[in-house]
């Protein structure tokens, strides 16, 4: 399958097989006008398979909330045809926005324009907690 | 910058230390401390109900010189009418020094400091956190034993819920050669970020059982808990746990001599009244500690010194 190279824009590189989709939808790429490419299952000499975004404008990307998603993948900035920066992004010590408390004791649960926000608790596994009421996130709660 | 009370492991065991022992000046000279807090008011915010707590603080700043304002539960605020956490702290902060809040919900004391200028301290929120009970325990503990190191710390009964154990726990870790006995039914056992952020992580022995006939020899310190109602989804649930550990006269056959039975209170079935008279029953001292560890806190919050 071939997809042609972009000119000025992004590609998000190494996301893990299968969440290409979650990320797309966060980044409300669904509502570019611009070309948007999402491979799914390419192959991965790392990880065997793997999912590639390809975006055909230079967007604002949330470099916190893709640590969080995925802390492996990398993110390509092309200009002019030529990449001018490779970004890996790491775990963020706090998430505000990304992730939503499941907690229903939680004081997010009750206060509806409260912030909901995350403190890295644990680095080498990755995992966050509720700056409120210490419940660790879940992926799936993605905002 | 103003500093507050939210979580027990927020304060360094130096800031925990120089509370317990300013404490115990004020025990052993309160005449000396009487005007301290002239002018300055406690504003008391209690969205759930409570008779020691709130009376404890309100106690501390009288007996500061201090004066008291607020409420004793959310259906006498602008809560009733849904005005946020975070909208009636920035109002009491034009009538008041300093914040004691208790609510029902977990962070509700977290998003008050995170909003106003003057120091907010967490009187509990939901089953999460109770600092200035950690403190009572701690001075209570120091007090009766003269001593935070070296002790076999048995804690029964509702360990899920009951945020006095989470915060003990807490705080008792920091100190050399303490151990946990974590005695509770199988559904009330202690909550995983307990377990893995605490005594996992910094490799603070523990061991978890159902029986206290067991634990109970090994025990320097016995931290009993009440099974919550008010923390139950489920009323069968409750009622099938509620009674899961019973201390009797009896229970206590095989218990060190000088063990200090400890309760934050109230308690329900789960301290029969006939130990109230064994000399190893420290809870009702506890309750006067209290007060005078939160004097405490509320000289040091507010920058007061003699």
């Amino acid at each position: 399958m071939i997809i042609g190279s972009i000119v000025n824009g992004v590609v998000i590189d190494h996301i893990p097989a299968g969440r290409g989709m979650e990320l797309y939808h966060y980044l409300k790429l669904d509502r570019m006008e611009c070309q948007v490419a999402l491979i799914k299952n390419a192959h991965s000499r790392k990880h065997g398979k793997k999912d590639i975004l390809k975006v055909n404008e230079v967007i604002e990307l949330d470099f916190d909330m893709l640590g969080y998603i995925a802390p492996q993948i990398t993110v390509d900035i092309i200009r002019d045809s030529v990449r001018i920066e490779k970004i890996h992004p790491e775990l963020p010590e706090r998430i505000a926005g990304v992730i939503r408390c499941r907690n229903p004791r939680c004081i997010t649960s009750s206060e509806q324009e409260l912030r909901h926000e995350f403190r890295l608790a644990d680095r080498e596994n990755g995992i966050y907690r509720c700056i409120y009421c210490d419940t660790k996130a879940e992926k799936q709660s993605v905002i | 910058m103003k500093k507050d009370l939210i979580d027990i492991r927020d304060y360094s065991m130096e800031e925990i230390n120089e509370l317990i022992a300013l404490a115990g000046r004020i025990i052993k000279n309160p005449e000396a401390y009487a005007d301290v807090c002239r002018g300055k008011k406690l504003a008391t915010l209690f969205y759930e109900a409570s008779t020691r707590t709130r009376l404890s603080f309100e106690a501390a700043m009288l007996d500061l010189g201090g004066s008291i304002l607020g409420f004793s539960e959310a259906t006498s605020s602008s809560a009733a009418k849904g005005e946020s956490v975070a909208d009636t702290a920035k109002t009491v902060q034009c009538f008041a020094d300093i914040i004691a809040m208790r609510h029902p919900k977990e962070g509700a004391p977290q998003v008050a400091a995170n909003k106003v200028n003057i120091p907010v301290i967490n009187a509990g929120d939901g089953g999460h956190n109770h600092p200035t009970q950690t403190l009572t325990d701690l001075l209570t503990i120091h007090m009766e034993k003269g001593r935070l190191d070296t002790l076999t710390v048995g804690c029964c009964g509702d360990l899920k819920f009951g945020r006095t154990v989470h915060s003990l726990i807490a705080a008792m870790s920091r100190y050399e050669n303490v151990r946990f006995v974590l005695i509770s039914p199988e559904e009330l056992v202690i909550p995983e970020h307990v377990r893995t952020e605490i005594l996992d992580n910094h490799n603070v022995p523990y061991k978890e059982l159902r029986s206290l006939d067991a634990a109970m020899p090994e025990l320097d310190i016995l931290y009993m808990t009440r099974v919550q109602r008010e923390r139950f989804f489920n009323e069968a649930d409750y009622v099938r746990l509620k009674d899961s550990y019973i201390l009797a006269p009896d229970k206590l056959f095989s218990a060190k001599p000088d063990l200090a039975i400890l309760h934050p209170l109230p308690r329900v079935n789960e301290i029969s009244v006939a130990v109230d008279d064994d000399p190893r029953a420290c809870y009702f001292k506890q309750v006067a500690y209290g007060k005078f560890i939160r004097m405490a806190l509320i000289m040091k919050l507010l920058g007061v010194s003699i």
